[in-house]
């Protein structure tokens, strides 16, 4: 391709857009690669240099501030966790009404519902459940982060998991049926196993999602709760301090780590052994 | 966005889950029914109510909040109401920005998708994904990050003195470039991966025909790639400029006083010293409307695309 009469320039190249790449790979890391690098650094001061050590993860794990991270940490691991779970629950059954039901009465509504979380900004959506929480007395703190965390979180379980199941088609399961399966053996036997790489890159985009939040939490936690996030923000408002870095450094490899995992899961799905009715879509 | 998958069910599935269909999208629409839709309704019914100091409402119908949003009635309310700027000038930069950081985004996020999409495809993914794993990483921490780099002290003007580019520090904090870059960095994703799904599909066959009618290299992307990954690029650029419009991070973060965008102004509300509820809700109400137009707009034109 790109050989017209006899000169040969490839169509597809424009000079100058394999530089503006590399630039936008400079942009996306360096601040990371940076706080990744000065967090080793031996200085109390952020600005000076003054040899590796590991002593900002110390103080992370040993130091002063180190209960009050803890348990942000502990319960933003722990809202995740939870958020998640109940967000691909329900993720899961709605797909299965939105792609495996014909008869289902207000489709167009409910995808639009389904994805409301994504078209409200989080501003928006922080200010609303501050007020209603607070309307209806529900006390701040847990439990309302939780509720919030899965409401967000449900598009993010439903969109992957929405997509593998659309990948799938339902003539294993008529098979199951026509052998006298009932539809909740179908849904156990044939479609959940078929659906799982779906779910579970549904659930890990949930449970970062979740783990990410900064501006809902903010709004409906308590004053007596704090997640990482909360945590780090009210710490970073008094300067950005070393062991701010560190724990950054540590999120930043449980994120990669998370994406690592979710990768490998889609590669796992396209796996041909899982595969069973996609070739011909494909 | 994926517009697709909510129809597509309606050719396949026969109807295994017949009778369950209520029952199976029942816990969606209570979820998110209880927990957002009705949230909004409230938050509209607040901005019609009467302040109470110090945070919460008082049960009174009150247009005040939408008043001293457009209108200055002097410090005791009694003089003649002139328009009051303080907030439409906060609404007009928040436009401004967050058009300028999806311009930012555009300028670099289509080359990069245009240079991963005419990659062989194995290597696609690899590019993918190192243009999707800053984006996994927590928002705070990345504009924390970028907080930290291009501080005045910061490794970024060291390493600018250093070379000699520059002969003192750049002042890149708390300006309007910062919170940008902050919105950049944020949101870059968003339109890297529409605009890639958009040109993934282009037909060199195009270019070639464009190259036989001796169109040079740049005109075959302004006349023939440009309109046709345009589909790829309005979708980006509302992926970026939404969140954007209401950021609070990046704002608060990299900008200044002088930065002050919609985000804050709502932040300040109910977290802040302001604590004026009605008019935090009237504040969140009209940048609701703002957003939802522009999707409204955007559906409109993908329904009449489909149509054609």
């Amino acid at each position: 391709m790109g050989k017209t009469s006899g000169k040969i320039i490839d169509l597809r190249r424009f000079p100058g857009f394999l530089p503006l790449t590399l630039l936008c790979l400079v942009m996306l890391y360096a601040p990371l690669l940076v706080v990744m690098v000065y967090s080793f650094n031996d200085n109390s001061s952020i600005t000076l240099w003054s040899g590796f050590s590991l002593r900002w993860y110390d103080d992370v794990f040993f130091g002063l501030e180190a209960p009050k991270f803890k348990q942000a940490a502990l319960n933003s691991l722990t809202i995740a966790f939870a958020a998640a779970t109940c967000a691909t629950a329900i993720a899961v059954s709605a797909a299965v009404a939105m792609l495996r039901a014909r008869n289902l009465r207000g489709r167009t509504a409910s995808f639009a519902l389904i994805n409301l979380p994504l078209m409200v900004p989080e501003i928006v959506t922080a200010v609303a459940s501050l007020i209603f929480f607070s309307a209806i007395g529900f006390t701040a703190g847990y439990l309302t982060i939780l509720v919030a965390h899965i409401v967000f979180c449900i598009p993010f379980a439903y969109l992957p998991i929405a997509a593998r199941m659309q990948s799938i088609e339902d003539t294993c399961e008529q098979a199951a049926m026509d052998l006298y399966a009932t539809p909740a053996e179908a849904f156990r036997l044939i479609l959940l196993p078929l659906m799982l790489p779906g779910i579970f890159s549904g659930y890990l985009l949930a449970f970062i999602i979740s783990l990410d939040d900064f501006l809902i939490t903010n709004f409906v936690k308590g004053a007596g709760i704090e997640t990482l996030p909360t945590a780090i923000f009210g710490s970073v408002k008094q300067g950005i301090k070393p062991n701010i870095m560190a724990i950054s450094t540590l999120l930043l490899l449980v994120s990669v780590g998370f994406v690592t995992l979710s990768y490998l899961a889609s590669r796992m799905g396209q796996n041909p052994k899982t595969q069973i009715n996609n070739d011909k879509k494909l | 966005m994926a517009g697709g998958i909510a129809d597509a069910g309606a050719g396949t599935g026969a109807g295994i889950y017949r009778g369950r269909a209520g029952w199976l999208i029942l816990p969606s629409w209570l979820v998110i029914g209880f927990f957002l839709l009705l949230p909004v309704i409230m938050m509209l019914v607040y901005s019609f109510l009467t302040k109470e100091f110090r945070g919460g409402v008082i049960w009174e119908f009150s247009l005040a909040a939408y008043d001293r949003f457009f209108f200055d009635r002097g410090l005791f309310g009694d003089e003649a109401p002139v328009i009051e700027w303080t907030y439409i000038t906060i609404f007009w930069r928040s436009l401004w920005q967050a058009g300028l950081a999806t311009l930012l985004c555009l300028v670099i996020g289509f080359p990069t998708a245009w240079f991963i999409a005419t990659r062989v495809p194995r290597h696609r993914t690899v590019w993918l994904l190192l243009i999707t794993v800053p984006y996994w990483v927590n928002l705070l921490i990345r504009t924390v990050s970028m907080k930290f780099l291009i501080r005045d002290s910061g490794p970024l003007n060291e390493f600018l003195l250093w070379l000699g580019v520059i002969a003192e520090p750049v002042h890149l904090i708390n300006t309007n470039l910062a919170v940008q870059l902050g919105l950049f960095y944020s949101y870059l994703p968003f339109m890297v991966l529409p605009v890639y799904a958009s040109a993934e599909r282009y037909n060199f066959a195009l270019s070639e025909a464009a190259a036989d009618l001796y169109a040079g290299r740049w005109t075959t992307l302004r006349l023939i790639i440009l309109p046709v990954v345009r589909p790829g690029i309005i979708a980006g650029s509302i992926l970026v400029f939404v969140p954007s419009l209401g950021a609070f991070l990046a704002p608060d973060l990299l900008g200044g006083a002088k930065t002050f965008m919609i985000g804050s102004l709502i932040e300040e509300q109910f977290k802040g010293n302001a604590g004026n509820w009605p008019f935090g809700a009237a504040v969140s109400m009209i940048l609701l409307t703002i957003v939802m137009m522009l999707l409204l707009l955007y559906a409109r034109t993908q329904t009449r695309r489909e149509a054609r």
